[in-house]
């Protein structure tokens, strides 16, 4: 997994709640069985005027130019601000790979839905919880500022603006070591492959018949 | 000290290992497996040289994907196809007991699961869907995960995970006649929101819920996605238990006494405490119909669509606005006064037998109204299409007008060929009225099977109630 530790970059608002993972990554890009090129149908029913499919050719497509992402200004963003319960329905990692692939490092939100919370993290990518005001001012200030930047410092655990205003986020220090090092959750829990071996002898025992072969 | 709620008691049943921050690796007995979600998980164990950890503790099956018409002819769309060939392949490299498309018992994963007797109760259930939820209907704590989680579970028979905290969703008294889980679990997300159990594993409890069948509170768990939480449990009582006795996974007769034993314990301690308490009282809830683009956004079936302009909340106002132009609604509309283009029953909330029974019983005799394009049937299982077929259910669908057709999830998702057109209508027996969701373009409405079938004969919504 990428590591993240700090950066500055570029963000754009996105400001409404319940944006579901259908409208992050529409169903039909599914299909793919590969992790990578989700990023040129992120937000595709919004981002295209016309309909999108798999495999289509990106360059005949007819971009939607009131969509925000699609504002020159917003070129090369990495940072993306939003509203309430992000990332909500469906619990596939393609919305992630797609904000991923698309450039995102991280999102900021007054709130996560839970899966999509737990994907990030597996591909690097940081959800930061910021109250709702904040983040209602933040895409306030990022639509008023052409080029607005935030300052993300992970070990910090701090959101800084260009006026200076430093706001400061949760993360689970386990979540925040593994994004810190960029490290391999299956790597470490094998680690503890004894207990696991343990845990299993013993369930066996008093609940055989949890493992039943078929 | 407090007693343990259900969630309590699953959850502490299942710590392998605990980090000082919270962090727990939770074993899981029983994962899921379907084709969307799985392949770069399995990808992923072949590039790093690893294999399932317990390969009995999985069961997949092709669902999204699949047609519902004749499945001679294969799957037409080749990237649908590979999708599908690509799990058929891996659950033959990797040894995993599959059903795949031409078994008789295929169907959607949620429903197959309960069936076959893999889902028990006190399991932990994983499976690469949101739906996962479904499951937590027997007791079990049962939730969705991400394809990286999905290889972490096939490598290590483990998530790292951390407790959520609890809430109790009680419905008390008895619902009405005509008012059915799908109504109740509408009407609990109307009232908590969307967001409303984000951080929270739900217990359904209170007379209503134990008055449900199997069948039922699968329905209602299988939506407690939708109110955002983490999963969605209700504790094992005798319906669980006849549930579950005989069927193929379940625990054979030596172990039938011990493992029905140790599942009545499976309640909350009457003393445990709760996070958080909601409390609806059943008496009131009326058949349900979405009319926006998000499953709170929903009223009962005798109700008006919301007008923006009467909303405080500015935030919330424009949430309606968008939401009403995009379903093309009039503020104000009588729900009664919708028209339909097509009606989808099926998925994993309502396409087991029950359901079916249920919208066979208002339709009998009747037919489709001409002005829809569509009416379709969709049966949760190649098991469940066999039952209905043997009562003669198939027939009288037919006889109205609706098609019958193969398991799968079909227009819930419309990954397959069964689909909305840009701008049709549709009453929906799924879970999701998200923009796009069931077609690009396609609008959807939640409602119960009965009152998808009598909205099919009447073109419009109508309440079941009063429908004759
Ligand atoms: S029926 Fe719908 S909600 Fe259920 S698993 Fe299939 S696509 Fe998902």
């Amino acid at each position: 997994m990428k590591a993240f530790t700090q950066m500055k970059a570029l963000a754009a608002p996105l400001y409404r709640s319940n944006i579901d993972t259908d409208a992050i990554i529409p169903k039909q890009f599914l299909k793919s069985i590969k992790r990578s090129g989700f990023g040129v149908n992120l937000f595709d029913a919004w981002r295209y005027l016309d309909e999108g499919f798999p495999g289509q050719d990106a360059n005949t497509r007819q971009p939607n130019p009131d969509f925000v992402l699609n504002q020159d200004r917003y070129q090369g963003v990495q940072v993306l601000i939003s509203g309430e319960n992000f990332g909500c329905g469906s619990s596939r990692e393609h919305a992630v790979w797609a904000l991923d692939d698309y450039g995102f490092r991280s999102v900021i939100a007054p709130g996560f839905a839970d899966i999509f919370h737990n994907n990030s993290f597996k591909s690097g990518l940081l959800p930061i919880e910021l109250p709702s005001d904040v983040c209602e001012k933040l895409a306030a200030d990022c639509v008023a500022t052409e080029g607005y930047t935030l300052d993300i410092d992970l070990r910090a655990r701090t959101v800084s603006t260009p006026e200076g205003d430093v706001y400061e986020f949760e993360v689970d220090q386990f979540r925040r070591d593994c994004l810190l090092n960029g490290l391999d959750d299956i790597g470490l829990t094998l680690q503890k492959r004894n207990r696991i071996e343990d845990y299993e002898s013993t369930r066996r025992q008093f609940a055989p018949w949890l493992f039943n072969a078929q | 000290m407090a007693g343990k709620t259900l969630y309590d008691k699953v959850w502490d049943a299942h710590v392998v290992d605990e980090q000082e921050d919270g962090t727990v690796l939770l074993y899981i007995d029983r994962h899921l497996v379907h084709e969307v979600t799985s392949p770069q998980a399995f990808e992923g164990l072949t590039i790093a040289g690893r294999k399932p950890w317990r390969t009995n503790s999985m069961l997949a099956v092709a669902d999204h994907n699949v047609p519902t018409t004749s499945r001679a002819e294969g799957i037409e769309d080749p990237v649908s196809r590979l999708q599908v060939e690509t799990l058929d392949a891996n659950c033959k490299t990797f040894g995993v007991t599959e059903f795949d498309m031409n078994d008789h018992r295929q169907g959607i994963v949620h429903v197959i699961g309960p069936e076959q007797g893999a889902t028990l109760p006190g399991m932990t259930v994983v499976c690469g869907d949101s739906h996962t939820s479904t499951h937590g209907a027997f007791g079990a704590l049962a939730f969705g995960i991400g394809t990286s989680e999905v290889e972490h579970v096939m490598a290590t028979q483990t998530l790292l995970n951390k407790k959520t905290n609890s809430m109790l969703v009680s419905v008390d008294g008895e619902v009405g006649p005509g008012v059915t889980a799908k109504d109740i679990v509408l009407a609990i997300i109307g009232e908590i929101g969307t967001s409303g159990g984000n951080g929270h594993t739900i217990e359904f409890g209170g007379e209503a819920i134990r008055a449900l069948s199997m069948e039922g509170r699968m329905t209602v768990c299988n939506m407690s996605i939708e109110a955002g939480a983490r999963a969605g449990m209700v504790a094992v009582d005798d319906t669980t238990i006849n549930y579950i006795k005989g069927r193929p996974f379940a625990p054979t007769a030596d172990q039938w006494e011990a493992a029905s034993t140790a599942w009545r314990t499976l309640v909350s301690d009457d003393d445990a405490e709760f996070d958080k308490v909601v409390r609806l009282d059943a008496t009131k809830i009326e058949p349900q119909v979405s009319w926006g683009t998000s499953p709170e956004m929903v009223t009962s079936v005798g109700n008006r669509v919301p007008n923006p302009d009467a909303i405080t909340d500015s935030a919330k106002a424009d949430g309606v606005r968008r939401a009403l132009e995009y379903m093309d609604l009039a503020p104000d509309t009588l729900m009664t006064d919708i028209n339909l283009d097509r009606v989808f029953i099926g998925s994993c909330t309502n396409s087991r037998i029950e359901d079916l029974r249920a919208a066979a019983a208002v339709i009998k005799d009747r037919k489709v109204a001409d002005s829809l394009k569509q009416a379709l049937v969709v049966p949760g299982s190649g098991l469940v299409k066999r039952q209905a077929e043997e009562e003669g259910l198939d027939k009288v669908f037919i006889e109205a007008g609706f098609e019958w057709r193969e398991p799968g999830c079909s227009m819930c998702l419309a990954m397959n060929a069964d689909r909305l057109e840009p701008g049709e209508r549709c009453a929906s027996t799924s879970n999701r009225n998200f923009e796009g969701r069931q077609g690009a373009g396609g609008r959807t409405h939640l409602v119960s099977p009965a009152m998808a079938a009598a909205a099919a004969i009447a073109g419009h919504f109508v309440d079941v109630r009063s429908f004759s």
